[in-house]
């Protein structure tokens, strides 16, 4: 039997299974106290799913406040949609805006990696549509455990052919992000999707439904029992031995990629044709999700009719239908006038498309199924008032005992040359070929720089060659070492790996990776983390403009590395200056280091690949620096006095100049001078290395020392040597270089 | 020179592919996969991409669209069509072009910028490179293993009818190292490698893929 309202009103004290779906006693408790009644088990599913920690951002909330308060007006003056939207839109001229954002998909990917994987792709983009805006790329950050542990070898093929296969049949390019290995990721994968589309500033979308009588109408997939989680406890339930074992099926949602290519294509149809009031796309929580976000964001009501919802299984209940997270669809609300229209185009595309609900004067979301009221509910309560928590904050006990122990006593390399090449070959700083070489980065022509380079760029506008570039980083053992700090290196070496290719940063994304925010330590790792990334964007005068976070990323009591992802987008008005990572495009280049060396190994990678030893502090940011450093290497850019340029970040100087030199396939002379070790190894921030033509010498580092911006000529690059050679310690033969560069990851997943 | 650009649902280089003629001074005539004429063009390209979701086989169901039989009636007229990627699948499926591709040997999707050399520049869409030369293009697929059995693959070679080859290392099994063929009257080319993600340097890795639009061109005005 269906549980009506009116059912749950005759039966007040029926037993209810919402500690099975994720609701606390009190939680349940004010649901009632909203309703005066008990929920029916779809109200009741929908609370559990919008109310978890996913959705709700129960635990995070009075944090990321936070980002609010530290943005200016000033700051704000690019933005045209920010927080609470589906993604930050930023107007980047022109005529255009940009919006992005990252998300992670973490847990679906341990369960099943290429499902997993390849859905989180698929919700982002949609994200991304639900703007209005065309998606242009994706980008993804991955971690994983140790590379040779039997569930890398399981999950990291999976993970990277999962993220291919999506975004390859969607038509999307990859143009960049990051895999990196810990083992603190062993049993807790994160795999975080960035998605960037583009439209023009009059055609943005925002998801709201108003105006009394406006249709709602679902279109994309059916709906079926995929990714249903929790709410199969009701449906357990509801269906008992009698009726015949129902097939459970994964609670991780099966995604189409080419059923996704059609509905962009779709939806970009209706958008031009003016045809859209309100957009929204079905995520995680489904219906639920997508019907009281629009109603609760609207200025009325509305009414659902949940039996004309297409589906693919039978017999499915009103929780079911309302919790699925089946792929590939949207919701719109529409004009009536303009139904017709919108069917003829859903209809052209071969794309289901169902009138389900209807804008209503109230300020009830009501749902139906077969004429029996099974949701009555303010629709405010369930998208946008759900349960706000002060969890406990905690310093760590051994947080002091962890940045006593610096990487000072380290025995440091006897041999400095042959450092180089091992650390080349360590998992982190090896090649990433191997994940990137299963993404297409062409589709769409509008590829300028993707993977190796320090950010992905792509042409938005083909006309005036407008672009953006795209970086995503972060360092978890930096962050482990001292969350503020390390949230704030990685802003400062994203917004350094936009600058390096010649644009200007504007704006900010993040995806926050932690543990358990029961565990009042890891609270701490992330109050500490919001604060420095909200305090950086603060300093650099560049806003947050959206982002995700995921808690509960553990395995038994161990937390992973707090990972605060994050990214940062820069314009660049003529993708045709970018600067180029490689070295040799021009003939006569000097090579330069922007930035002052320290010796600073604290997280570092030489710490952690050579001696497993994390401990002491991690580097230090200085943002004003880093805000200088960006403005004199887009000057270069702007007029032709930078060839290439490469951030310095895990691997120091050294990795930078391994990867110039096989990025470039050119070799070069390096002079240094001091301790060769710290010169070549050390991590500290605000660096830059540059190539600089012979011509352009005097006037870049004359500008250089005009603007107080250390500088120090470090090497001539030799279009005539196959080699990278180090003053004072010897030569490195490219061929060799490469092959323990590039061969690193074969060896393992081959 | 008008020039039609097949659209099917699923397709994901129609947008590349209209660029590569435009850059060749032509006009890219968008074709939808449901049409039943050609609008009058010249010369059609069927674009990469996974037409129906590669559901069944890749260009399996393509081939079917209304719009692929003018193509085939046109295509043994004497029409130039050009295939890439998922279009020579298609072109293969319709039987314009002899064999088939199967899964890469090595099982990934690989995209990576492959070195060709100049088999055969007597086709109406490469006239304009020189015999042997070697020109830089993307090849991005999961299914490009050129295959076919030894009599055709005999008469492939003794026909002149390869008209690119993968140098260096062979990146999905390919017989013979095919990367391109043509059909015994020389206006239907297929290849996997992406010509039109090639037509300029910034976006590209050269614009060696240029030539096939500019040979095209030539073709057009001949006849």
């Amino acid at each position: 039997m269906i549980d009506t309202v009116k059912n749950a009103e005759s039966t007040p004290d029926q037993e209810q299974p919402y500690k099975e779906l994720g609701l606390k006693d009190d939680e349940y408790a004010r649901i009632k106290e909203i309703l005066g009644r008990r929920p029916t088990d779809a109200e009741l599913a929908m609370y559990s799913v919008m109310w978890s920690e996913h959705c709700s951002y129960k635990s995070s909330k009075v944090h990321l406040k936070y980002f609010g308060e530290t943005t200016t007006d000033g700051m704000r003056s690019k933005m045209l949609a920010g927080i609470g939207e589906n993604a930050g839109v930023v107007d980047i001229g022109d005529g255009w805006a940009v919006t992005f954002k990252v998300e992670s998909h973490n847990h679906p990917s341990y369960v099943e990696p290429y499902q997993g994987a390849a859905t989180g792709v698929g919700g982002i983009v949609r994200d991304i549509l639900a703007m209005g805006a065309r998606p242009l790329a994706v980008m993804d950050p991955l971690r994983f455990g140790k590379p040779d542990a039997e569930d890398t070898k399981r999950v990291l093929p999976g993970i990277v052919a999962g993220v291919g296969g999506y975004g390859n049949c969607l038509g999307l390019p990859n143009i960049g992000g990051e895999v990196v290995f810990d083992e603190s990721y062993q049993g807790n994968p994160l795999v975080n999707a960035l998605c960037v589309g583009a439209m023009r500033v009059e055609d943005l979308h925002l998801a709201h439904a108003s105006g009394t009588g406006n249709k709602v109408i679902l279109y994309g997939a059916r709906t079926g029992l995929d990714g249903i989680g929790g709410v199969s406890v009701l449906a357990s339930e509801t269906f008992d031995d009698s009726v015949g074992k129902r097939k459970k099926l994964p609670s991780v949602q099966v995604g189409d990629p080419f059923t996704e290519k059609v509905l962009i294509e779709c939806s970009l149809e209706l958008f031009e044709k003016g045809i859209v009031v309100g957009i929204q796309d079905l995520g995680g929580a489904g219906l639920s999700c997508a019907t009281s976000e629009l109603a609760s964001a609207g200025d009325g009501g509305m009414h659902v009719w949940l039996e004309r919802v297409p589906l693919r299984a039978t017999g499915m209940t009103p929780a079911e239908i309302l919790s699925s997270e089946s792929q590939e669809r949207m919701c719109a609300v529409v004009e009536p006038a303009n139904v017709e229209a919108f069917m003829e185009v859903c209809q052209k595309w071969d794309v289901i498309a169902t009138e389900i609900g209807e804008v209503t004067d109230g300020d009830r979301l009501v749902i139906t199924f077969n004429d029996e009221v099974v949701v009555d509910v303010p629709p405010r309560t369930v998208a946008h008032e759900g349960p706000v928590y002060n969890r406990a904050i905690q310093r760590p006990a051994d947080q002091d005992e962890l940045q006593a122990n610096t990487p000072d006593s380290l025995p440091r390399p006897e041999n400095v040359l042959a450092l180089i090449k091992t650390m080349a070959a360590s998992p982190n700083l090896a090649s990433k070929k191997w994940v990137t070489q299963q993404y297409d980065r062409y589709v769409r022509g509008g590829t300028v720089l993707a993977q190796p380079s320090d950010s992905g760029m792509i042409r938005i506008d083909e006309e005036t060659h407008r672009g953006v570039a795209l970086s995503t980083d972060c360092n978890g053992r930096y962050t482990k070492l001292d969350p503020y700090e390390g949230a704030r290196l990685a802003l400062a070496e994203a917004y350094r790996n936009v600058a390096a290719t010649g644009a200007t940063p504007v704006a900010v994304t993040n995806c926050l990776n932690f543990g358990s925010p029961e565990d009042p330590a890891v609270m701490w790792q992330f109050e500490q983390a919001v604060k420095g990334l909200a305090d950086g964007c603060a300093e650099l005068g560049i806003p947050v403009t959206g982002g995700n976070v995921s808690f509960y990323n553990q395995t038994g009591s161990t937390a992973i590395l707090p990972t605060p992802v994050v990214g940062v987008l820069g314009v660049i008005d003529d993708v045709r200056r970018r600067i180029p990572t490689g070295i040799g495009a021009e003939a006569g280049e000097t090579l330069l280091l922007l930035g002052e060396t320290r010796e600073e190994f604290g997280g570092s990678e030489w710490a952690h690949h050579v001696h497993g030893h994390l401990g002491g502090l991690p580097p230090k940011a200085d943002l004003q620096r880093e805000k200088l450093l960006g403005q004199i290497l887009v000057a270069g850019s702007r007029d032709g006095m930078v060839s290439a340029a490469h951030d310095l970040a895990e691997g120091g100087l050294a990795q930078a100049l391994v990867e110039t030199c096989l990025i470039g396939e050119t070799g070069a002379r390096v002079f240094l001078s001091g301790d060769l070790f710290t010169e070549l190894f050390s991590e500290s921030a605000g660096r830059v290395l540059v190539a600089v033509p012979r011509t352009e010498e005097q006037r870049f580092t004359d500008m250089c020392t005009a603007r107080a911006l250390p500088w120090r000529k470090v090497g001539v690059v030799d279009p005539e040597s196959n080699a990278l050679e180090i003053q004072g310690l010897g030569e490195l033969p490219l061929d060799e270089l490469r092959e323990a560069w590039e061969g690193t990851l074969p060896a393992l997943f081959d | 020179m008008r020039v039609g650009v097949i659209t099917f649902p699923g397709t994901l280089d129609d947008v590349d592919a209209q660029r590569a003629v435009k850059y060749a001074d032509g006009e890219a005539v968008p074709l939808w996969h449901g049409d039943h004429d050609l609008k009058g063009v010249d010369a059609v390209v069927v674009p990469g991409g996974f037409s129906y979701g590669d559901y069944l086989r890749c260009g399996a169901i393509a081939r079917f669209a209304p719009v692929m039989q003018e193509v085939i009636e046109a295509a043994n007229k004497g029409m130039p069509v050009l295939g890439i990627c998922n279009g020579f699948q298609i072109l293969a499926e319709a039987h314009l072009l002899p064999g088939a591709l199967v899964r890469n040997h090595k099982l990934h999707f690989v995209c990576r910028d492959q070195w060709l050399s100049v088999e055969n520049n007597t086709t109406a869409w490469t006239s304009r490179y020189d015999l042997e030369a070697e020109i830089l293009v993307p090849l991005k697929s999961g299914e490009g293993g050129y295959q076919a059995d030894e009599d055709t693959l005999k008469e492939l070679e003794d026909n002149n009818r390869v008209v690119f080859r993968y140098v260096g290392e062979n990146p999905n099994g390919s017989r013979n190292n095919i990367a391109g063929i043509t059909n015994a009257k020389g206006n239907v080319v297929g290849l996997m490698p992406h010509p039109e993600h090639a037509i300029d340097a910034l976006t590209g890795p050269t614009d060696d893929g240029l030539g096939m639009f500019l040979s095209l061109l030539d073709t057009v005005v001949k006849a």
